[in-house]
């Protein structure tokens, strides 16, 4: 074998951006802008700027972390599929009636197969929790017996879960306007609502982490608070009646929801992973840290996945809190009140900024770090729900 | 960053001079974190203890000791205390010293590329390998530039000794993304200074404004407690009632209020609630009209709601809420003592105060409150939370000569409860209270008139008398009792009513405490209330034949719906022994005029805020998603090709760098025919 030193040199260069993508990324484009332009041209005299300004962004969303992140196309196009079905079975039965009512919802739903056992968007959150049950106990169970074939049901059922929740969050807005146009809204307007926001995100991002670091032994931890954020969406549904679609108070009704919520999910999910694998890391130094045959993986990765999930969620809690300024200059005539929520979301913030810079630039890893991440989650859980149940305030959405 | 911890040389034991010292201090990392966990606690205190109420609240609350200590710490107005600012300012100050320190250091570096490293240096970093390549010097570092360059990485290049140094460095935007977040900390904390109400505070300090505590029109509040247009930023509310004007807002301040004046005056023309099918509001409107003559030609005519205020030469307008402007309220006085039973028509409006004597005593009515709608939680045909309208209802308190109040709401209309109706009064001694209820039964012309027939009589003494005497007969009458123990039995009957009437069976049971022993009491007592049931069916039958009604022709299920008035009937009348008013105030009619709750503000800082938060958003992403790496690779001549030792460091202490690390290096290798790697170390 002779290769000139010019041909070993060439060989080098990095192959562009562009080069890298495959079929199936251009698949996944023309996918996202056909689906995008039918949406445009079937219903884009409906639609403000506004809206046609979010549809597009969305698209161009789902195209860069189809890209970025793979497993996320299959989570659209299955969420897609299942939510549209359930769309046009509710359409098909009420003969595209709008404005029935939440009783007559209820009855169409529960006379159909398909919507009451599976897709109507109470169903699919019921097949969420369930899911999401059953896989931390799965993930237990493999971390326990080490079984990698456990392992691999587990993370099916986690993706099947969070695939579960963005249905039931998608025909759930969807029922919000068959039952009154009026009452039409994205579901992310009250603390159930948020609940399934939580549990779906905190689901992706681990599965993120899960596929890139190539270890499904942190499951066991993170999916045991999404288990506890399951466990309260059952009580508040069961005990008080959550569930039922409300109209919006007058100072959610804005754009601002829209953004300024789900921004605010991916912080508090990436601070619940964060904390879990707080305690994982915890557990494993306990029992004698790194070793041969190691359950978890080793120290020094879960610092890493700590300290990204941490940035990940500082950065989204960034812009949700601006966003939360801009709408509050908008709803309450200030950006800032110093009420207790916006409050919270500051200490949070604070919070996790003295974190970063302790690591960052002190270089401070370890136990330290892990207990501070676990109280973080104390912290976080406070400005999320805490506020909620024991301070009052201008936020008027989800009391206890 | 590791040259932000490396210490910086003592010069000669010279004692650094005081100045420098206090630079370091300002710009140090402990004193950034303990500013931000701080900020943090200050902040929370602040949640955990309701801010700006009502000094007579927290007194109550802490007790006089305690409400001193607090108020003096600032701490019922913490966000405006003295401590707090000075918390901020010190942020400022450090965040500034910080980034001046730091950021000449940084942009120098992002600007050069050091290749005067020596081997020892190398060797000393982080990460560092060396290995051999089948290559000669010269390819290898073709090779370098190749690899590098086409990464994204800047290099230099230079040659000394036989050696060849290849410096790289990629992700100068990280150090950008630095300096940008913490110049964002001082933008923000500027342009919300800018908006808070420091000068304010200056002006109360200075002796030019004083905090008004009373209760007074805007027109005639002092001179002293009034702010000239020209305050470059506030925030005050105002309540307008539909029809009227106003060109002045209150700013809420401690335990009072000051009165800030505007350039221009707002008229209210409307204001209306929008609501859903199910009663709950959906949006709040106000049709506003901006008069200013000086700048404008005609009036300025908007419609603002919730989420959509009017912005007016610096000025946003907000919906902020709505109150009652002095609806007009037809009521009818029930007497509840004195003569039982009449009333009387009376016009009042909301916030009036009317004084009244009843009975010899001296009492106060205060209206306070007018509601159009109720909309409460009800328990559904299937045992599901309902909601449901109550319709109309006000709300008064009724202070006596003494000043004690209670407070009351009324509905207007009866409302429909387990297939009856009742008016409802809800009573409670004191704010913190919740309500307790009177239902009274209407009858089926849907008036209270039966009832208060039935009140007047159990009140009117002989009829009452008359009654008995008539009851007693039917009873004893067949054993012809002796006439002296019919009028045994008459007094102590009639007494029964009367102790029912003041107190309600609790007066009852009292009585039987005192007088009767111990072990008879619950016999007695049962016995009392049985008496007391026959007299109270026989007034209600008089009642009911005094109002028209044949009681003879009355069909069973007739004659069941009035018992059921009669039990609701002595029900109520429990309750009104309760009660504590001397009247009972029945809704007839109303008038509503509603005022509009709007805020006013004027934030120059708000545009401040905003490019510091743009400008955040920006640094932060660019910190922790473009890392900043520094490569070098000494490449020099050994037999068969050439021996590479690479170095690196990033300013992420994550993972990544080190497996992208040793990526590089054995991609470099399987390339350029490396061989073996004679050594690496990866040290943590
Ligand atoms: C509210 C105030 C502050 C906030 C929100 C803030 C925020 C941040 C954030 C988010 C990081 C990035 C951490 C990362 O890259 O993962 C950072 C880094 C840093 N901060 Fe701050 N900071 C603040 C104040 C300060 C102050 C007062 C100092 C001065 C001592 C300081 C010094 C630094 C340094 C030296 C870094 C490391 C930069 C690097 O190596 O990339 N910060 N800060």
């Amino acid at each position: 074998m002779s290769v000139t030193p010019e041909a070993m040199v060439e060989q080098l260069d990095k192959s562009s951006f562009w080069s890298r993508l495959g079929p199936r990324d251009w698949g996944w484009v023309a996918l996202v802008v056909v689906a995008a332009v039918a949406t445009l041209v079937g219903f884009g005299e409906a639609m403000n700027r506004f809206d046609q300004g979010i549809l597009v962004g969305t698209a161009v969303g789902l195209v860069a972390l189809g890209w970025y992140w793979r497993p996320s196309q299959v989570v659209s196009v299955v969420t897609a599929a299942l939510s549209l079905f359930a769309i046009w079975r509710y359409d098909a039965l009420l003969d595209g009636a709008v404005n029935v009512g939440s009783r007559t919802l209820a009855e169409t739903a529960n006379g159909d197969f398909f919507l009451q056992f599976l897709v109507s968007s109470q169903s699919a959150i019921m097949w969420m929790s369930a899911l999401f049950v059953l896989a931390t106990v799965t993930y237990i169970g493999a971390l326990l017996v080490r079984s990698p074939f456990a392992g691999r049901v587990a993370t099916a059922l986690t993706w099947s879960g969070a695939t579960m929740g963005l249905v039931g969050l998608m025909v759930r807005w969807r029922e919000s306007y068959l039952i009154n146009l009026d009452y039409g809204h994205i579901p992310v307007s009250n603390l159930y609502e948020v609940f399934i926001v939580f549990a779906v995100m905190t689901a992706l991002i681990y599965l993120y982490y899960e596929g890139r670091y190539q270890s499904r032994n942190l499951g066991a931890f993170v999916l045991t608070v999404i288990s506890a954020a399951v466990a309260f969406l059952l009580w508040y549904t069961f005990d008080r009646g959550a569930n039922a679609i409300q109209p919006l108070v007058p100072a959610l009704n804005s754009y601002w929801m829209k953004i300024h919520v789900p921004a605010n999910f991916v912080g508090y999910g990436s601070f619940a992973l964060a904390a879990m694998v707080g305690v994982a890391y915890l557990v494993k130094q306990r029992l004698g840290g790194d070793g041969e045959n190691d359950r978890l993986p080793s120290l020094a990765l879960m610092d890493d996945v700590m300290y990204k999930s941490i940035a990940l969620g500082f950065a989204f809690f960034t812009i949700a809190t601006i966003l939360g300024a801009m709408w509050a200059a908008e709803a309450w005539g200030g950006y800032w009140s110093w009420d207790p929520k916006e409050t919270w979301a500051l200490i949070v913030w604070l919070n996790y900024a003295a974190w970063l810079h302790l690591r960052l630039t002190k270089g401070m890893k370890g136990a330290p770090m892990a207990w501070w991440a676990v109280i973080g989650l104390f912290i976080t859980s406070f400005a999320f729900l805490g506020v909620n149940m024991f301070l009052s305030g201008l936020h008027s959405y989800g009391e206890l | 960053m590791a040259s932000t911890r490396a210490e910086r040389p003592r010069q000669g034991g010279n004692p650094r001079s005081l100045r420098r010292r206090l630079f370091e201090f300002l710009g140090s990392m402990t004193l950034a974190i303990t500013l931000l966990v701080a900020l943090g606690v200050a902040s929370a205190i602040g949640t955990i203890l309701q801010q700006n109420q009502p000094y007579q609240d927290y007194l109550i609350k802490f007790g006089p000791f305690w409400f001193e200590v607090f108020k003096s710490l600032g701490l019922f107005d913490v966000y405006s205390a003295g401590w707090f600012l000075v918390i901020l300012v010190f942020l400022i100050v450090s965040t500034s010293v910080c980034v001046s320190r730091n950021a000449p250091r940084m942009l120098k570096e992002n600007r050069q590329l050091k290749t005067d490293v020596a081997e020892k240096s190398l060797r000393a970093m982080k990460l560092n390998q060396a290995y051999r390549l089948g290559v000669e010097p010269g390819i290898a570092t073709q090779g370098l530039r190749r690899y590098l360059g086409s990464r994204g990485y800047r290099l230099a290049v230079a040659e000394r000794d036989g050696e060849t140094l290849v410096a790289a460095r990629k992700g100068a935007l990280n150090r950008w993304g630095y300096i940008f977040t913490h110049v964002a900390i001082v933008v923000i904390c500027v342009g919300g200074m800018l908006d808070s109400r420091m000068l304010l505070k200056l002006k109360e300090l200075t002796g030019n404004l004083a905090v008004e505590t009373r209760d007074l029109p805007a027109a005639e509040v002092p001179e002293i407690s009034r702010i000239e247009p020209g305050n470059p930023s506030f925030r005050g509310n105002v309540n307008i009632p539909e029809g009227q004007r106003a060109s002045v807002v209150f700013l809420g301040l401690r335990d009072g209020y000051v009165v800030q004046e505007l350039p221009f005056t707002i008229e209210v023309e409307d204001f209306h609630v929008e609501h859903y099918d199910n009663g709950q509001p959906k949006q709040f409107k106000s049709r506003l009209v901006v008069h200013d003559p000086d700048r404008l030609d005609e009036p300025l005519e908007k419609t603002i709601s919730v989420n959509h205020p009017l912005i007016y030469e610096g000025h946003a307008i907000y919906q902020a809420s709505f109150a009652d402007g002095g609806s007009k309220l037809d009521l009818k006085a029930w007497q509840l003592e004195g003569d039982v039973g009449h009333s009387d028509a009376l016009e009042v409006e909301v916030f009036e105060q009317m004084p009244f004597k009843l009975g010899g005593e001296r009492y106060r009515l205060e209206v306070g409150d007018f509601r159009l709608f109720n909309i409460n939680k009800v328990e559904g045909p299937d045992g599901e939370p309902v909601e449901r309208n109550f319709g109309p209802s006000f709300q008064f308190k009724i202070r006596d000569a003494a000043g004690q109040a209670r407070e009351y709401q009324n509905y207007m209309s009866p409302v429909e409860m387990d297939g009856a109706r009742y008016f409802i009064s809800g009573m409670r001694a004191s704010v913190g209270q919740s309500f307790r209820y009177v239902h009274i039964p209407a009858d089926d012309k849907g008036s209270m008139e039966t009832f208060m027939d039935l009140l007047a009589r159990l009140h009117d003494r002989e009829a009452m008398a008359r009654i008995i005497e008539r009851t007693v007969g039917t009873a004893l009458g067949a054993a012809g009792g002796a006439d002296d123990r019919r009028g045994v039995v008459s007094g102590s009957m009639l007494r029964l009513v009367e102790l029912f009437n003041e107190g309600g069976y609790d007066a009852i049971g009292r009585d039987v405490e005192e007088r009767v022993p111990a072990e008879k009491q619950e016999k007695v007592f049962e016995a009392y209330i049985r008496v007391l049931q026959t007299v109270l069916l026989e007034a209600y039958v008089e009642t009911l034949q005094a109002r028209g009604v044949d009681v003879a022709a009355m069909d069973e299920a007739a004659w069941a719906e009035h018992q059921r008035f009669l039990e609701d009937a002595v029900a109520a009348i429990n309750g009104l022994a309760f009660y504590g008013s001397p009247v009972f105030l029945q809704l007839t009619d109303f008038e509503h005029i509603q005022a509009t709750g709007l805020q006013i503000t004027k934030s120059p800082g708000k545009g401040v805020v905003y490019f510091g938060s743009v400008l955040l958003t920006l640094g932060v992403f660019l910190m922790f998603y473009i890392s900043q790496r520094r490569l070098w690779f000494r490449v020099r001549e050994a037999e068969g090709g050439s021996e590479v030792l690479a170095a690196g460091t990033a300013n992420r202490r994550t993972m990544d760098f080190a497996r992208e690390f040793e990526r590089m290096n054995r991609e470099l290798g399987t390339a350029l025919g490396g061989g073996d790697s004679k050594e690496s170390s990866r040290q943590e």
